[in-house]
């Protein structure tokens, strides 16, 4: 909403200077977005003098100017006028300029191998004689020092440009800031003066509502004007309507608009000859057309409110008007109209056919049904005055009364809200200054809500207009109430805080990315969850909800990889979506490592990241989160992105239904159709969702310490077994033997080829014999290595290398 | 004895030129062997005199003393030396690089969302969360913002089905209705996360974060709410002061509703948060609107407590002095690594919000 201070003082009597108007407006929550002259045309053109004129190389008839702009260096201007010549002072035109004459917008440009940077202008470019033989000579000595200022003065005057909320239809005129602003003691709002306008005969074109089961029209006022002469406005009413940002079009346009920015009232003007004997407001019916004032044609859909005429439609009511009955410079009888329209229905159909206009805008928020008869009154006597003609009497048909909104208002719940305490009697001021009507009944005020005032519904908006008006400044800061309803954050609040910083600590940078994927990479990573297409993408390769975490993790590290960074390890943890309903989601971490570690390394020999890597940040960022390593079980069955033969699942133990993570070296194919370059691609994926909290609490467990001080025996044994036996049965085999006994159980070596037949590899353990209860003797031992030995034959078919 | 004096003499001076470790350790044969020299003097002491004797032993007492002291210090010189000169041979360049240290960082979204969970934490707020997507209820029509309403295109909304059913949640405020839903009151949450508009340029990004907050008791006032966020900021910002103002604004689901503003002012091209006359809006808020109170079967006549809702992005780049809010989301290597933070850099109210 842009208005000038001017503009408000035809509302408000106020002592108040600009700066004071301003700061109130944001107190009452009429927030300032900016107080500035409005920007023109004109001002980009500026005094210059000709420092050096000499002939163009390549053309006679033209010279080749350096031109003094202001500030340090002269810039090079090619000009054909014959009195370019040296110290002339004239007027300059940068590139970018919109030459008023031709409306041409200035670049930069080449004239006969020459740049040029912009021109200098004769008085008939500019509008401002006919003069065109010549560039302009400003033989008048004030300007010498004025090189490089504007040579137009802006005269225009600081525009105030205010957010208003939605709630605030009343402001969307400048009549009801004034009224906000005299409440809130910045002034006294004027009365509007008494109309004498003289009525001369019947508007005698028949209106009617018609009955529809939707009908978005409930009020329509109108009179006709005879014998206007439409013309410019008036260099005032311009100035206003170039105040808004908008152009000027005729005194008529520009009335009903000024009125409209003026009370919220909108109306509109019709060629009285154009209508069709009568004037009927109904609902159309779908595949009825018009062609509207901005010139496009709109198909109409059912119950859409139009007005209409015996030929058709007109307009569409409270929204845009049509071509057909628009008024021209040569219109003599015009129609004016001043209605009521319900915000729903202008705001289902300027929806539908996406028409965004002022009045519309202003219709959806809701304008004072009872508003009808000043702005007709209003527009006539500026028409009258402008234009001339004669003015009927007004016509106001309605389908339904007007009901006031009484709310009965307890002044205790203010204080009950805003914690501090206002005067009855201040409190009732401001509501009168508002406008409400107020009755006392014992305690309670009985308040009758202004007409403009639709957003006021209940108690709860009283108190809101009490204390905007009053100041938000008066409200206490109070001290924090420290009171704990429960703890800060539950388990799985805690696990998310844990592994997010778990895994950063492995040496991933954590990165944050849209939730939305481009569907064809998601295709890639969604196995079997169905594909959740966004309506309304922003654009299209952000088309789908991500149904896991690697489709834009890996697209960034492509990026990352193609910006030349080698050895990338980054990590997301968020959501991954499984359906579209609310709560179809996982939280997971997604990780991605590449490269080589030890890359140009003085002492290690480099190598490729590998699925082992991944294992162990997988498996110790797990257990750091409170998982128990000796529980986890592993298995090889993983999602068919990652090499199927390179890639784990993890189990938080050996019953568990869903892997809660997986790992390992990504498909090969995904690398080649993503065009990945890199040297080694491992990932891995935590799904929190799937960690059970373990039953026992940390101080449960801390408790339970338990430690032998017998003496420990370590014993390596050797097993030629069947390739594709796992390495954790061959583990758990052993463990099985004695639980008690023996401690843990290592991998130290495995190995494949020479000496070992095909098909089978060599594992080599290190078992720890332990007991808590007595140093075990050799006997024991030989008991035991015994046992390990055949459980181990008789279990897996290895046989023990000799 | 004198000929044992002058024994010890050549023998004292042998040593004093020795270097070689084999060489002492034949002196010591010599002198101190089955044969040796002193040993065999030890023995002629049985084939003398008493008085003899005592003088002569005490002697050679004496000498064997000395003898044998010059040698362990000359063996212990020798070594040390030695081991000095095998260390000095050891000697490598320390200056050269150590094995990589591969540094992860948390992203700087993560960790403003854990510096505002642990301020409140502080004053009694609990977390809670909701899922990205909702249904139009939850998202509007419970937050008093039905489908006529023009709040609406204040929020420009991705939608998942055709019937503008399911959508993304355009705020975090659908987790308030979620919790009071779910509970019974006095709620005292805060809800961060993820929230989506379909608006994109360089000021907006079409995902973002807010974090709602929520406190719902007998007597909650719009003081609390003014102290609940004047604690805040001026712990998050980690000043001792901090100018703010609260504005009136307009919000559905809260009445009255406010804007907050803080102070800055720009020093040395910089933003300093909390003085100067410049204003900088950086949350809304207000009383929880009665009506939204019905729609979650709290009753308002018993019942008021206030809500805001906080861009946790804008925070954040106000606190690190982050220009770009779309560079949050492009995973670029080199921002992450400079914006980011040590993963054990875990805010907290004992070790301070931020190092």
């Amino acid at each position: 909403m842009k208005f000038t201070i001017d503009w408000l003082k035809n509302h408000l009597d106020t002592k108040f200077n600009n700066n004071q108007i301003i700061d109130k407006l944001t107190d009452i929550g009429l927030e300032v977005e900016s107080f500035e002259s409005s920007t023109s045309e004109l001002d980009t053109f500026i005094v210059a003098k000709i420092i050096n004129a000499k002939t163009h190389p390549n053309a006679d008839r033209l010279k080749l100017c350096d031109v003094d702009i202001g500030g340090d260096k002269t810039i090079e201007v090619v000009c054909g006028a014959p009195n370019a010549k040296n110290g002339l002072l004239t007027v300059y035109a940068p590139p970018g300029s919109i030459i008023p004459k031709n409306q041409m917008k200035l670049s930069v440009s080449k004239i006969r191998g020459v740049t040029s940077y912009g021109m200098l202008c004769s008085e008939s470019e500019l509008l401002l004689s006919n003069e065109s033989d010549g560039i302009i000579d400003l033989k008048n000595n004030k300007y010498s020092n004025k090189i490089g200022e504007k040579y137009f003065k802006t005269t225009s005057e600081k525009v105030i440009d205010l957010s208003i909320t939605p709630n605030r239809p009343d402001c969307l005129g400048v009549r009801g800031i004034a009224r906000d602003l005299s409440a809130a003691g910045a002034g006294k709002l004027k009365i509007n003066k008494k109309s004498n306008l003289k009525y001369r005969g019947n508007q005698n074109i028949n209106v009617t509502i018609k009955k529809e089961k939707v009908q978005g029209c409930t009020i329509f006022g109108s009179c006709l004007i005879k014998g206007v002469t439409n013309k410019e406005s008036p260099k005032w009413l311009k100035d206003k309507i170039k105040s808004l940002g908008q152009k000027p079009i005729s005194a008529i346009v520009d009335i009903t608009n000024y009125v409209m920015f003026d009370l919220n009232r909108p109306l509109h003007a019709y060629d009285a000859d154009k209508i069709d004997n009568e004037i009927i407001v109904r609902s159309s019916s779908k595949g009825e057309s018009f062609e509207a004032l901005d010139n496009k044609k709109y198909i109409l859909d059912n119950d859409m409110c139009v007005i209409s005429d015996r030929s058709g439609v007109l307009g569409l009511g409270g929204i845009i008007g049509g071509t057909r009955s628009g008024t021209e410079y040569s219109t003599k009888n015009i129609l004016l109209e001043s209605a009521y329209f319900l915000p729903r229905s202008i705001r289902k159909t300027s929806k539908h056919l996406n028409i965004d206009t002022d009045a519309k805008f202003r219709f959806e928020r809701g304008v004072d049904p009872l508003s009808i008869e000043e702005g007709l009154i209003k527009a006539s006597e500026l028409i009258k005055q402008i234009c001339g003609g004669e003015i009927s009497n007004l016509d106001v048909k309605k389908i339904e009364n007007y009901k006031k909104t009484i709310i009965n208002f307890d002044p205790f719940l203010f204080e009950k809200t805003t914690g501090f305490n206002v005067e009855n009697k201040e409190l009732i001021k401001i509501l009168e200054k508002l406008g409400f009507n107020v009755s006392k009944n014992k305690k309670i005020l009985k308040l009758v809500v202004p007409s403009w005032r639709p957003d006021i519904t209940q108690s709860i908006d009283i108190v809101e207009e009490i204390v905007r008006i009053k100041g938000y400044e008066h409200i206490n800061t109070s001290e924090p109430v420290k009171t704990r309803l429960k703890p800060t954050l539950n388990y799985y609040q805690k696990l998310f805080h844990f592994l997010q910083r778990s895994v950063a600590s492995k040496g991933y940078l954590e990165t944050v990315t849209w939730s939305f994927t481009d569907s064809k990479i998601n295709q890639l990573f969604k196995e079997n969850d169905q594909e959740i297409p966004i309506v309304n993408p922003i654009s299209s390769d952000l088309n789908v909800l991500r149904n896991s975490i690697f489709p834009n993790l890996i697209f960034y590290l492509k990026k990352n990889l193609d910006r030349g960074f080698k050895d990338i390890s980054l990590f997301e943890i968020g959501p991954a979506f499984k359906g579209k309903n609310p709560g179809d989601q996982l939280t997971v971490i997604g990780a991605v490592k590449a490269g080589k570690v030890s890359r140009l390394s003085w002492n290690d020999k480099e190598r490729n990241v590998d699925t082992f890597d991944v294992k162990k940040d997988v498996i110790q960022s797990l257990c750091e989160a409170g998982i128990y390593k000796d529980d986890i079980v592993i298995d090889d069955k993983t999602p068919s992105y990652y090499h199927p033969g390179k890639s784990g699942g993890v189990y938080q133990n050996k019953n568990e239904k869903n892997a809660l993570a997986y790992f390992g070296e990504i498909h090969p194919n995904i690398i080649k159709k993503l065009d990945i370059k890199t040297e080694s691609l491992v990932i891995f994926e935590i799904c929190l969702d799937y960690i059970k909290e373990s039953k026992q609490k940390i101080k449960d467990l801390k408790s339970e310490y338990k430690f032998s001080d017998f003496q420990k025996s370590e014993r390596d044994f050797a097993f030629i077994i069947n390739k594709n036996f796992k390495s954790q049965e061959l583990v758990n085999i052993i463990k099985s033997v004695d639980n008690k006994l023996i401690k843990s159980v290592r991998v130290f070596d495995v190995f494949e080829g020479e000496n070992i037949p095909e098909g089978k590899k060599s594992i080599a353990v290190n078992v720890t014999i332990q007991s808590e209860e007595k140093t075990l003797n050799e006997n024991d031992l030989d008991n035991i290595n015994k046992l390990i030995i055949s459980s181990v034959e008789s279990k897996s078919g290895a046989k023990i290398r000799s | 004895m004198s000929d044992i004096k002058k024994i010890k003499d050549d023998y004292i001076d042998k040593l004093n030129t020795e270097n070689n470790i084999d060489k002492v350790n034949n002196i010591k044969s010599e002198l101190f062997g089955k044969n040796g020299i002193i040993s065999n003097e030890f023995k002629k002491l049985g084939s003398i005199s008493v008085e003899e004797r005592k003088e002569l032993a005490s002697d050679l007492n004496n000498i064997k003393d000395e003898l044998q002291n010059k040698i362990l210090t000359k063996i212990q010189e020798i070594e040390t030396k030695e081991i000095n000169l095998k260390l000095e041979k050891e000697k490598i360049d320390v200056t050269l690089p150590e094995r990589d240290i591969e540094i992860g960082k948390i992203h700087p979204v993560s960790q403003v969302i854990d510096e505002i969970s642990s301020i409140f934490s502080e004053i009694g707020f609990s977390v809670e969360e909701g899922p990205d997507v909702e249904n139009e209820y939850n998202n509007f029509t419970a937050l008093n913002t039905p489908d006529n309403h023009p709040a609406r295109d204040m929020h420009d909304t991705f939608y998942l089905d055709n019937n503008k059913e399911l959508l993304l949640r355009t705020h975090t405020s659908p987790v308030q209705v979620r919790t009071m839903l779910k509970g019974k009151p006095p709620f005292k949450i805060i809800a961060p996360g993820r929230t989506y508009r379909s608006d994109s340029d360089q000021t907006h990004a079409p995902m973002f974060h807010q974090v709602e907050g929520l406190h719902i008791d007998k007597n909650i006032n719009m003081g609390h709410l003014k102290g609940c966020l004047n604690y805040f900021i001026k712990e998050f910002f980690e000043v001792d002061k901090i100018k703010m103002r609260f504005r009136p604004s307009h919000f559905p689901f809260t009445e009255p509703s406010a804007e907050v503003d803080i102070g800055y002012e720009i020093k040395n091209g910089k933003i300093v948060i909390g003085e100067g006359n410049k204003w900088l809006e950086i949350l809304g808020c207000g009383m929880v609107h009665p009506n939204v109170l019905k729609n979650v079967n709290v009753n308002p006549s018993k019942y008021q407590g206030y809500a805001f809702g906080i861009g946790i992005d804008r925070l954040g780049m106000l606190k690190y002095g982050i220009n770009d809010l779309r560079a949050f989301f492009e995973t670029d290597y080199r921002w992450l690594s400079h914006f980011g933070f040590d993963p054990l850099d875990v805010p907290s109210n004992y070790r301070g919000l931020s190092r």
